[in-house]
């Protein structure tokens, strides 16, 4: 079976000045798969990852996410991808009602898909006694599942998750990853860039950008073998040691 | 549309929500025209003086009770050489001594002209001109009652007149001047602080990931308060012309318009803040020093521009909040038509297309 490819980078490089954050990278993402991107702070993952979502523009190279050109096509780009931020970007002093509303209107759904989604998701996240407060008053891992969910509103094609589990207690965070599962197993991509290193082991493939550089990219079964390690924290110390 | 009605019904929600922004639009106007209105007053009120009568007449005494039955003095004492002078100023409750000429009665009579002296503590200068004019007043005021009588007339010497403001009422320079700064606040740092907020949450990120664009970002956050700056400006006016009886002359519908040029130009000030911020600390402080500071000090609102030192005259020019005064002052209290302040909108308008232009190109940076 010939699988899909519904990312595909080539040569995608970003200068600021004379620093080079993203130095012309290359690879390929697949429908359907959670697809984990690693690096440590600085690596340039988060640079790399505001071109494919079309907020910032590369200065060579080329992104095609979901069939569009992120250079020439960013607004298309922004309607077929959803986008979830590691500081959960729901409205503290919105109830949860009116935070689905808001972001629903603003990816343009109308009124009566609003309401059938917000009655679907409530249901779903078993939110139906807090639906009117507001989010500011949930605990972490509530606000968490409800911004994964407002993210996928709009039935994108895509989702990147910008470190999305920061901060979160270890149980919270498997059932987060429960969610992504399900979700990739309809059918929607799953982009994730995370710190922790378990949780790179749920992916089925990673890549490991280190200085603008994607050093490494497999599943992480063939990566563990390849550097000869017991886990994906051994890979990352591995490929950062060798690079100093 | 249906996106932009989403957005400022969210944006409102933000404001309703939020008991500091709901305490700085409401109830900051009203305590600021309160606090101007009735505490912080130029107006003068049982001043003390002395009195040094070296002609001790008929008429002198008449002006002394005249001057002690107004509510602005009272006579606080009696002197009888001009050596007590100095010393009567130096005890600090005595603000102006009158000093009336020897034989002040023939003087008057005779040649028509008498001198009275009116030495005011300059210490605090304002006050001084302020009980000067006052005395004048009140002695022109006795004057003109006199050569009713008589069919003669008596001659004075000081000729002072005060020009739209014959009672020096405070309520006219501060009425302009609070709206300026209310106007100025509303629309300039909350629009600045709810912006950079979004950004420190991480919540504008996820707007300019959506289909929105970010001018309509920009537009749905600062409309509210557009309508809430409008709001707050009638609220004022009314105040000032219901409880302070602040004189309207001229056309509301000008008034109307050159306030929503001067919170256009506010607002164009506020995303021009909230571009160079990170975070609603930062975007508070510039807010407060770059803005309010030359706004209250600087554009005239407290301090006469005339008697600055040139430099900070100089300075006075690039604060939009100067014109606005000069503008709403014309028309409030002049009857000014658009014909006399036509300068001084253009002034308003450039500056306002300058920041419009500055702002959307420091955010377009920024986005790069």
């Amino acid at each position: 079976m010939k699988k899909e490819k519904i990312i595909q980078v080539e040569k995608l490089t970003k200068t600021f000045g004379d620093f080079t954050a993203v130095k012309g990278i290359t690879f390929d993402v697949f429908k359907g798969e959670i697809f984990g991107f690693l690096g440590a702070n600085g690596a340039g993952k988060t640079t790399a990852m505001k071109m494919l979502i079309g907020i910032s523009n590369p200065t060579s190279g080329s992104a095609i996410v979901a069939g569009l050109d992120v250079a020439t096509q960013a607004d298309l780009v922004k309607k077929n991808i959803g986008y979830m931020s590691q500081k959960f970007s729901l409205y503290d002093d919105l109830t949860i009602k009116e935070n689905i509303t808001f972001f629903g209107g603003i990816y343009g759904l109308s009124r009566k898909q609003i309401k059938e989604k917000t009655q679907q998701l409530i249901t779903k996240l078993e939110m139906q006694n807090v639906a009117d407060n507001l989010v500011g008053s949930l605990p972490l891992g509530w606000k968490q599942k409800l911004s994964f969910s407002v993210a996928l509103l709009h039935e994108p094609k895509i989702v990147f998750l910008d470190e999305p589990t920061g901060g979160v207690d270890p149980i919270t965070r498997r059932q987060f990853w429960e969610m992504i599962y399900t979700q990739a197993h309809k059918g929607t991509t799953i982009f994730v860039t995370t710190h922790y290193m378990d949780e790179a082991e749920y992916c089925d493939r990673v890549s490991i950008m280190v200085d603008g550089v994607i050093e490494a990219l497999d599943t992480p079964k063939n990566l563990k073998q390849q550097f000869n390690v017991e886990s994906m924290n051994d890979v990352f110390l591995k490929l950062a040691r060798n690079i100093e | 549309m249906k996106r932009f009605i989403g957005f400022v019904k969210k944006e409102f929600y933000h404001i309703f929500r939020d008991k500091r922004s709901m305490f700085i639009l409401f109830g900051m106007p009203i305590a600021q025209i309160m606090l101007f209105g009735f505490a912080i007053t130029n107006e003068i009120n049982n001043v003390k003086i002395a009195v040094l009568d070296q002609s001790k007449d008929t008429e002198t005494q008449k002006i002394i009770q005249k001057i002690s039955n107004s509510s602005y003095f009272t006579i606080a004492q009696e002197i009888k050489t001009e050596s007590e002078i100095e010393s009567v100023f130096k005890k600090g409750e005595v603000k102006a001594v009158l000093v009336f000429e020897k034989d002040f009665i023939k003087h008057l009579q005779t040649q028509k002209n008498a001198k009275v002296q009116v030495i005011t503590d300059a210490t605090d200068p304002n006050m001084a001109n302020t009980i000067s004019n006052y005395i004048t007043s009140i002695l022109q005021n006795f004057i003109q009652e006199k050569n009713k009588n008589n069919k003669q007339a008596y001659q004075i010497q000081t000729q002072t007149q005060l020009f739209y403001n014959p009672a020096m009422k405070s309520v006219f320079t501060f009425v302009p001047g609070v709206m300026t700064v209310i106007l100025m606040l509303v629309s300039a740092m909350m629009t600045s602080i709810s912006i950079t907020r979004e950004k420190e949450l991480g919540t504008m990120e996820v707007l300019l990931v959506s289909p929105i664009k970010p001018f309509q970002v920009i537009i749905g956050k600062v409309f509210p308060y557009i309508f809430l700056s409008v709001i707050n400006a009638a609220v004022i006016l009314l105040l000032g012309y219901f409880v302070f009886e602040m004189p309207i002359e001229g056309s509301l519908f000008l008034l109307a318009i050159e306030s929503v040029l001067f919170i256009i130009c506010a607002l164009a000030l506020g995303i021009l803040i909230s571009t160079l911020s990170d975070s609603q600390q930062t975007a508070m402080m510039i807010s407060l020093f770059g803005l309010m500071l030359p706004v209250i000090l600087l554009s005239g609102f407290i301090f006469p521009i005339s008697s600055m030192p040139l430099p900070l005259q100089v300075i006075s020019n690039i604060i939009p909040a100067k014109w606005f005064i000069i503008i709403i002052k014309a028309i409030m209290l002049k009857g000014a038509s658009f014909s006399v302040i036509w300068k001084e909108t253009l002034i308003l308008v450039g500056m306002t297309l300058f920041f419009i232009v500055v702002s959307i190109k420091k955010y377009k940076i920024r986005l790069e």
